[in-house]
């Protein structure tokens, strides 16, 4: 019994341990790696393609992050999180950032002590229900057995939803997506509830993905974004400006086709101060100058990344909706580079 | 003249407590413990610090606050309102309850597959030895998972119970056999003596415990004619008269009906649910639990003397008479200790129940409530305290059963 505590308190010290240290940026540059936290596989965001590669919406902010950083967008170590591990590995220092569809809450900002450095993807908690049972509305549920992603603010939102249209529900809690989906295809639930986004790669993978519906009804608030711990304001400042400088870039119009010529020098000022021809912002942040050039070089600015991702011609087939630049009436909307 | 002087008295020098073998074990076993006392207050003070460091600081307060989620399986009234602690009782809960079926079936299993495995019978005790070595050298998570997979996809969905010409249909019109669960029929008390389902319940346990001592007195009375006259009162009768009439007249006097399971929308409504998740992993732990403890029986059997099987033989003892009045009382001194260990790794391994989505303790207050606060390391100190207290009640429960059995020495 003495072992058992002892190695309880040595385990817990250690965890301890590492969420004390400080200076992530100088640790990431002395490693030479990024170590970015993301899905155990979701088709879209963050999964391995055939050849083993992580391929993705979220992989792609990692990759930008790295690039930025270190001129490398390879060089990123993706260490897959679930639902449950996600915030342990961050605060234990396992991970340097977090990009796994994560929901900005007030209690994971405040209690939990992270920050979100802005949000990648608006998003709303949706259900997927197979067409045979003849459903249309989420208020139809009554009664019926629905699998859910433990660990996740979708948990409560489902409660919350059922519990203030008075019917009732079983839930199935599940570890991960893909297990999810293996009990919902089998039949053991009626129901499977998550992210909108998350419902339509889900359903993408599908033999047939036409036998299954999203339901109208949206039933929460998702901003989904990239995440650091608290406290680390100079490491958060490049996650967050990393992800400005994807949507600055699209809505000044640099594209990846474009990037190098534009890094030459423009007339517009703002795109100079982004790709570092004109004034110091990549000093300010501790980065090269090019950072920005780097960056966007990775992967497109945040058009092209959701385009290729999980955009209207990919079979996830998400359209920009909320997702737009605000000139285009969707919430993007970066603060300036200056 | 002689004098008798007293050997000199020994003077107690610092370098006997290094040189002088009466005190060296002494020495070594207070630095032994001064070291590790050290190294638990350095652990200690550095889990403090470290915390003390990031802001974070121990506390129990979040056990009160509202739990806000849903869960599936439960024992005791529970709604998302609830509390966080009262989640994590209902945890608790269904932790003891898959627990308690799986080392009864677990040990049913293995004393059955223990014997068999020593029979004489070729075939059979080669089934036997595939059984054990496959089940026990394959981890129990992937039984699990096995099983569960297994049930959900075999099974009918509640849907194919449905229509004009289903697919599927209730054993007898009672039960259900479906790939979220097994429905049964439940018993209802019309006009029960309490208002509580539980005080009934308790009212049918008396009335069984009852008949359960008016029995032993019956059998003591007819051990004493035996042995008195030598031929054994028939008591089949009165038994029979004792255990059913007054639990007849009970069910009629609380007005027993029974609730039958019905397709209402989604699901089965009404009876009871044996949840799949529970099923699959009542069973995982039984048959990998039940390899291990068949192999505690084969050592049992095998330690008593051959002796005793060939004297009970001798008197005429039929083989299975043999293995139930001789060998196994005589086994059981052997195998009741390892079977303790056998039930604590039961209780521990339930602790992989998330796997199918059964709402354990883990499940509850170490997944779900600890995601949703962010307290990990209050959450995992209960976990620790649940699992230590709940295996040291159960090798106590088993070490004072072992003490009844044992050889006495007198």
């Amino acid at each position: 019994m003495k072992n058992t505590v002892i190695l309880g308190a040595m385990t817990i010290a250690g965890l301890a341990a590492g969420a004390a240290a400080a200076g992530t940026l100088d640790d990431v540059k002395a490693r030479g790696k990024l170590n970015c936290g993301v899905t155990t596989g979701l088709v879209g965001f963050a999964a391995p393609d055939a050849n083993g590669e992580w391929k993705g919406f979220d992989v792609a902010v990692c990759r930008a992050v790295a690039a930025a950083v270190l001129g490398d967008s390879t060089a990123v170590e993706f260490v897959p999180t679930t639902g449950k591990t996600r915030f342990t590995a961050l605060a234990s220092g396992e991970i340097d950032m977090l990009a796994r569809n994560t929901t900005w809450t007030f209690s994971r900002d405040v209690d939990l002590k992270f920050e979100f450095t802005g949000v990648n993807y608006y998003d709303g908690q949706g259900f997927m229900v197979p067409k045979e049972l003849g459903v249309s509305s989420a208020k139809e549920l009554d009664g019926a057995t629905v699998c859910i992603q433990t660990g996740t603010t979708t948990e409560l939102n489902l409660a919350d939803f059922f519990r203030s249209n008075n019917i009732s529900y079983e839930p199935v809690p599940i570890e991960t997506n893909a297990e999810a989906q293996q009990q919902y295809l089998a039949g053991a639930c009626d129901v499977y509830t998550t992210d909108a986004s998350g419902l339509a790669a889900t359903r993408a993978t599908f033999d047939a993905p036409d036998a299954h519906v999203l339901l109208p009804e949206i039933i929460s608030k998702e901003p989904l974004g990239p995440l650091v711990r608290h406290g680390d304001h100079e490491w958060g400042d490049v996650v967050r400006w990393t992800l400005n400088a994807l949507v600055t870039a699209e809505e000044l119009g640099v594209t990846s086709a474009n990037l190098s010529e534009m890094a030459a020098g423009t007339n517009n000022p703002e795109i100079n101060r982004l790709l570092g021809t004109e004034g110091t912002l990549g000093e300010m942040l501790g980065l090269s100058a090019d950072w920005g050039k780097n960056a966007l070089a990775a992967g497109g600015n945040y058009g092209e990344v959701f385009a290729k991702n999980i955009g209207e011609d990919t079979p996830i087939g998400l359209a920009r909706g909320l997702n737009a630049q605000w000139t285009q009436g969707g919430l993007l909307y970066s603060p300036p580079f200056r | 003249m002689s004098t008798l002087t007293d050997p000199p008295k020994e003077q107690f020098r610092l370098s006997m407590l290094v040189n002088d073998t009466r005190y060296r074990s002494l020495t070594f076993q207070a630095i032994a413990a001064l070291v590790l006392a050290l190294a638990i207050w350095y652990l200690g003070n550095n889990l403090l610090q470290n915390l003390r460091a990031a802001g974070l600081n121990i506390s129990y307060d979040f056990l009160g606050n509202s739990a806000g989620y849903d869960i599936n399986q439960r024992l005791i009234e529970y709604d998302n309102q609830d509390s966080h602690g009262r989640a994590a009782l209902v945890g608790i809960l269904n932790t003891l309850l898959v627990a308690f079926l799986a080392c009864i079936t677990a040990t049913i299993f293995g004393v059955i597959a223990g014997v068999l495995r020593l029979s004489n019978n070729w075939l059979v005790s080669k089934l036997m030895a595939v059984y054990v070595e496959v089940f026990r050298n394959i981890p129990v998570l992937i039984w699990i998972i096995i099983i569960f997979t297994i049930m959900t996809a075999v099974m009918p969905g509640p849907r194919e119970f449905r229509g004009a010409e289903p697919t599927a249909s209730m054993l007898f019109d009672l039960f259900a056999f479906t790939n979220r669960g097994v429905y049964t029929p439940m018993p209802v008390f019309g006009n029960g003596f309490f208002a509580s389902t539980a005080l009934n319940w308790l009212v049918v346990l008396a009335v069984l415990a009852g008949s359960f001592f008016v029995m032993r007195r019956v059998e003591a009375k007819a051990t004493a004619t035996q042995e008195e006259t030598g031929e054994r009162p028939k008591t089949l009768l009165i038994a029979l008269a004792v255990w059913i009439i007054p639990f007849a007249l009970l069910m009629l006097a609380m007005g027993l009906t029974w609730e039958v399971p019905e397709l209402k929308g989604f699901n089965f409504k009404g009876g009871i649910k044996i949840g799949g998740p529970l099923i699959a992993l009542w069973f995982a732990l039984s048959i990998y639990t039940g390899a291990f403890i068949a192999e505690n029986v084969r050592a049992g059997i095998q330690a008593i003397s051959k002796g005793q099987s060939e004297a009970a033989a001798a008197l005429g003892l039929r083989p299975s008479r043999t293995m139930n009045l001789v060998v196994l009382p005589q086994a059981l001194r052997v195998i009741i200790p390892p079977l303790i260990s056998n039930f604590l790794n039961i209780t521990k391994n339930s602790s992989l129940a998330i796997a199918v989505g059964y709402a354990d303790i883990t499940a509850t207050l170490g997944g779900i409530t600890l995601n949703q606060t962010g307290r990990a390391i209050e959450c995992v100190l209960l976990l620790m305290l649940f699992y230590l207290t709940a295996s040291l009640i159960i090798s106590m429960v088993m070490n004072v059963y072992n003490s009844s059995v044992k050889l006495k020495e007198r």
